[in-house]
């Protein structure tokens, strides 16, 4: 290969592929290089079981930047959000709670638990909502540096104390408390009834490793709500034939833009010559130049495998260290031959189509993040149950069904040691048996499962440690810290290489923000139009 | 013109220094202490014949510089001891000790927590200056006040750029993280994780566990034994206030608080008499003065709601052993600061339980033993050990099996620690934190009157609405430890609070 790209990706995961299509469309000519022999990260769907298509790393879409898919041109490229309508939790004794995407419908069901919750729940979705409109904006935007005294960083800061001017007193208050507190301690604040809190609650754990009694899980649930489907806020989707298809109408876009992709060519190692990077060494030896190297993968596997440490300043490599990336969810992909009974919902019951959850109070989940800490998988995990070929029926042969289950807490390792086979799984089992404990005749449904812990998510998709996030998702790694604090820009200590993954702001979700703000970066650094909409802030 | 009148309630080391300040400014000054002495936390007891401990606090750590200096403490009779040194207990007697002023520690990790303690201690000293202010407002200051921030904020970012970016990622960090980065010794970093969430209800993995260390090093970090025990700081503040004509009255129990007109008026005592003032000072808990003594008319229901949230939730209990002799801690100096926080996960295994209500069976501790420094407080051979246990329930379902829960766990980690120990007790009294709430009135037992938290510090302490001591029911102040800086044995709330009521001329 004797051309020199203007930039090569690295990792054709949804930032990596957002990060090119932007600078393809503003007329760079890019190459994006994939390990695997399929696009798409962990936003991805594969057969893994004859005539079943698994969504097997990310599950569902809500966080999925709107002005991307707009920019890009995606449902043109054949991406189609299917929003769902709720689902339900278990209660351990029977019956359940159901949840709705309906707000009042949401309420009508909290009021048959608990007529005062039902009240909090106005208050609790206005706060809530409050604390989301705050924080959109900031999102597509690159943190300034607090340190710094350029203009443009001394801008952003006003800019955002101007924002911040705009709140009431109370309403600062507030918010500080929000971003820093537990969901635990904040749901007491509204509501008695357990089974809503755990319902609540379940946003603010997903993929951290954080417990829901842990302050700094608030801001996880915000994470997880600032997303929206059709414009409603907190609501959940399917990507019609799995998640795979946000990635496949991206690599589409990008290839309709003059991009390449190249696949089952990992790289190397990043080429650096005087300072700057100058493409990259693939496996096998090939190498491939070009002006810039953008990667996504996450920013230890770049800097601590990919880089010579001696092209890195020490301070640097220190933080990266430190950077935490503690994997803590696992996942079944499991066939089914049929859609399984639940015994507490009723023949026909539409809760089916959303997330089913058997966890049905905050000390539950504690207790399974207690087992986490000690390096342990929980006997009672959480599940997070989907079964998306309700809505969407082209993942499976007519009649079938394929069940997503994410299940929190996993941890990176066991007792200090690897996961073995066996460890994954008995996992496999107890969640497996978790499920069949409210749904009788569950295992004999079975087809096919792919357990999946950590250990599996860093082997296949390169996530270290296994973390979702490529980050975990606290204070001390977010905005202007996320993932080294002088280093939040989408710039690296090394010139012409750059950052676009998830280990940098806002972080982890199929979200795209991390891969549009990296190619807005190394658009103006070029002094090139970005061709991107505004980022609406609008509610 | 005569002059203006103040109740205090509440005759703890912060009501107290509040009063001394406003009386030495020409206010009328009485204090009322439900309890039959002064000091509430900073006092000592006799639990057993002649055996005499600090009832709750035992150590004085970051008395405030500008409360011993105008209340003439020394002159008044109290006596601090040089600081003590921490001896970070082994099970094996190969200890560690971390010296008095926080920058020397012994064992293999001596020079890392060298370079810890200077990076820590900067940015201690950067965010010292907050502790001593009326939290800032956030919304439209003043210009006066905008100009102390600014300052402040210049302040920090003077200490250089790299300190300043390292202060932006610590400040919210897990000290767990901290620990294991920068330390390879689980002693020490036990030792870190312990000082960090001493007093709250965190474990060292719970983000925002370290800025609690920098707060302890901002109020002076040093620990010391007063001279006569604890009950000495009490009786030099109670005489510095008498000095400076407070009435002092114990005894007084108040019952509500009175309001006339949409003002707080006075107090009416448990005994029925009535009390007016002009002005009306809590040294008590914030959520108790609004829930209990003022009650929800005269107040907004939002503002009432929000005060019935202030978390309370005390996580320590307090140990008092009488000693037939001196328990030997494989050869640690007795007269230094014991503590058994043999890793960040031994205190985080002892912190799991609390959450669910239950009781760990090997607390963490720090241990003093007063007769190890002088005479009078066991009878002659004898000894008393003073401990605070991490972590204790505040409610659980059944409080008397919890109570000897804890106290066999406690006694088993001692017997450890000091193979011998328990053939020595004479006698145990153990103070989980409902005892401490009955005894001291401390809601859920809790020292800081309610919980030392990153979402209830500076201006969101204890409430946003009242973060700077004046409360939305005109006449009525706070000076407690529920508010900014929070609880420990310092005065500076009581001395802010004093500060802000002669400044507005309230």
């Amino acid at each position: 290969m004797g051309t020199t790209w203007d930039a090569v990706v690295i990792g054709a995961g949804h930032n990596g592929l957002v990060t090119a299509c932007y600078l393809a469309r503003a007329g760079l000519r890019v190459c994006v290089v994939e390990k695997n022999d399929w696009v798409g990260g962990a936003a991805v769907s594969r057969e893994l079981f004859p005539g079943f298509t698994y969504s097997n790393c990310s599950y569902v879409s809500s966080l999925f930047r709107p002005e991307i898919m707009r920019d890009l041109e995606l449902p043109r490229h054949g991406l189609q959000i299917l929003p769902y309508e709720g689902g339900a939790v278990f209660r351990k004794g029977g019956g359940y709670l159901a949840m709705f995407r309906d707000h009042d419908a949401n309420r009508r069901e909290f009021a048959r638990h608990s007529p005062r919750d039902a009240e909090a729940y106005d208050r609790y979705a206005r706060d809530v909502l409050r604390h989301c409109r705050f924080i959109r904006p900031l999102l597509m935007r690159t943190p300034p540096d607090p340190s710094s005294f350029r203009p443009r960083d001394i801008a952003e800061l006003a800019w955002l104390g101007r924002q911040v001017a705009g709140l009431s007193e109370r309403q600062i208050a507030q918010m500080i408390r929000f971003w820093t507190m537990s969901i635990a301690d904040f749901l007491d604040e509204y509501f008695e009834n357990p089974v809503i809190k755990a319902y609540l609650a379940v946003s603010a754990i997903i993929g951290t490793a954080l417990g829901p009694m842990s302050p700094g899980s608030a801001y996880v649930l915000l994470h997880h709500y600032m997303g929206d489907v059709d414009g409603n806020i907190g609501a959940w989707g399917f990507a019609r034939g799995g998640m795979g298809a946000i990635t496949r109408a991206l690599a589409s876009s990008l290839r309709a833009a003059g991009g390449e992709i190249l696949t089952g060519r990992g790289v190397e190692r990043i080429l650096v010559r005087g300072g700057r990077a100058t493409g990259v060494v693939l496996q096998g030896g090939d190498e491939i130049r070009a002006r810039r190297v953008v990667s996504n993968m996450d920013v230890k596997r770049t800097f601590l495998r990919h880089v010579e440490e001696r092209e890195l300043p020490e301070d640097f490599v220190r933080r990266v260290r430190s950077f935490r990336t503690r994997g803590s969810s696992g996942k079944l992909n499991i066939a089914l031959d049929a859609l399984p009974r639940f015994t507490a919902l009723p023949e026909g019951a539409p809760m089916i189509r959303g997330d089913l959850h058997f966890t049905d109070s905050i000390e539950r989940m504690e207790r399974a993040y207690d087992d986490w800490k000690a390096g342990r998988f929980s006997r009672d995990p959480f599940q997070d149950c989907m079964i998306p070929t309700t809505i969407d029926p082209t993942m499976t042969p007519p009649g079938k069904h394929f069940m997503s289950c994410f299940v929190q807490y996993a941890p990176p390792r066991i007792a200090g040691r690897d996961w073995t086979d066996a460890d994954r799984d008995a996992f496999g089992e107890t969640c497996l048996n978790q499920i069949a404990e409210y749904a009788p005749g569950f295992r004999d449904l079975v087809l096919h499962v792919e357990v999946r812990t950590p250990r599996e998510l860093e082997a296949e998709v390169g996530l270290t440690e296994g973390n979702i996030f490529q980050g975990e998702l606290t204070f001390d790694q977010l905005l202007f810290n996320r993932p080294v604090p002088g280093y939040a820009q989408y710039r690296s200590p090394i010139r012409d290489l750059w950052m676009c993954g998830s280990s940098t702001h806002p972080g982890g979700g199929v979200m795209g923000a991390p891969g549009r703000n990296a190619a807005a970066e190394i658009l103006r650094e070029m002094k090139l139009p970005a061709g991107m909409s505004d980022a609406y802030a609008v509610l | 013109m005569t002059a203006r009148s103040v109740i205090v309630i509440g005759g703890g080391t912060n009501g107290l220094a509040c009063a001394h300040r406003l009386a030495t400014a020409g206010r009328r000054v009485t204090v009322l202490e439900a309890a039959p002495a002064m000091g509430g936390g900073a006092a000592a007891a006799e639990f057993h014949p002649g055996h005499v401990a600090p009832a709750l606090a035992h150590l004085v750590t970051g008395l405030d510089p500008r409360v011993s200096a105008a209340m003439a403490l020394a002159r008044h009779g109290l006596a601090l001891s040089a600081p003590l040194p921490t001896t970070v207990l082994a099970a094996d007697g190969a200890h560690r000790t971390i010296a008095a002023e926080g920058g020397g520690a012994s064992g293999p990790d001596a020079a890392a927590w060298a370079a810890l303690h200077r990076r820590l201690a900067a940015h201690a000293r950067a965010l010292a200056p907050f502790r001593l202010l009326p939290p800032p407002r956030l919304s439209r200051p003043a210009p006066g006040e905008a100009l102390t921030l600014a300052r402040l904020a210049l302040g920090l970012r003077r200490t250089g750029r790299e300190a300043f970016r390292d202060l932006l990622r610590l400040l919210l960090i897990n000290v767990a993280d901290v620990a294991e980065d920068e330390l390879s010794d689980d002693l020490l970093r036990g030792a870190l994780a312990f000082d960090a969430t001493l007093g709250s209800r965190l474990g060292p993995r719970s983000p925002n566990s370290l800025i609690l260390y920098l707060d302890r090093l901002a109020a002076g970090g040093t620990a010391h034994w007063p001279q006569g025990g604890m009950a000495s700081v009490a009786q030099a503040m109670t005489r510095a206030c008498a000095a400076a004509g407070v009435t002092l009255r114990t005894g007084a129990r108040v019952r509500r608080i009175t309001v006339t007109g949409d003002r707080a008026a006075g107090v009416e005592l448990a005994s029925g008499e009535m009390l007016a003032a002009d002005l009306v000072v809590s040294a008590i808990g914030p959520r108790s003065t609004f829930r209990s003594l003022v009650g929800p008319a005269p107040l907004d229901a939002g503002f009432f709601r929000d005060a019935g949230h202030i978390r309370s939730r005390g996580a320590a209990a307090k140990l008092h052993l009488a000693l037939t002799g001196m328990p030997d801690f494989r050869g640690a100096d007795p007269r230094a600061r014991l503590l058994v926080a043999p890793s960040v996960d031994a205190v985080e295994t002892a912190f799991n339980p609390v959450k669910y209500g239950e009781v760990p069976d090997r607390p963490v501790m720090e241990i003093v033993l007063p007769s190890a420094h002088e005479p009078g407080h066991a009878p002659e051979g004898r000894h008393t050990l003073s401990a605070i246990l991490q972590y204790a329930p505040h409610d659980p379902p059944d409080r008397e099996a919890a109570r000897a829960r804890m106290l066999a766990g406690a006694l088993a980690v001692l017997e450890d620690h000091a193979p011998g120990l328990g053939a020595l007790v004479a006698h145990a009294e153990l103070l989980m934190p409902w005892d401490i709430e009955d005894r001291f009135g401390m809601e859920g037992g809790n020292w800081h009157h309610g919980e030392l938290a990153v979402e209830r510090m500076l201006f969101l302490r204890p409430l946003p609405d009242c973060a700077r001591y004046s409360t939305p029911l005109p006449g009525l102040w706070l000076a407690g430890a529920g508010s900014h800086p929070g609880g420990g044995i310092t005065g500076t709330p009581g001395w802010n609070a004093a500060a802000r009521i002669i400044e507005t001329g309230a």
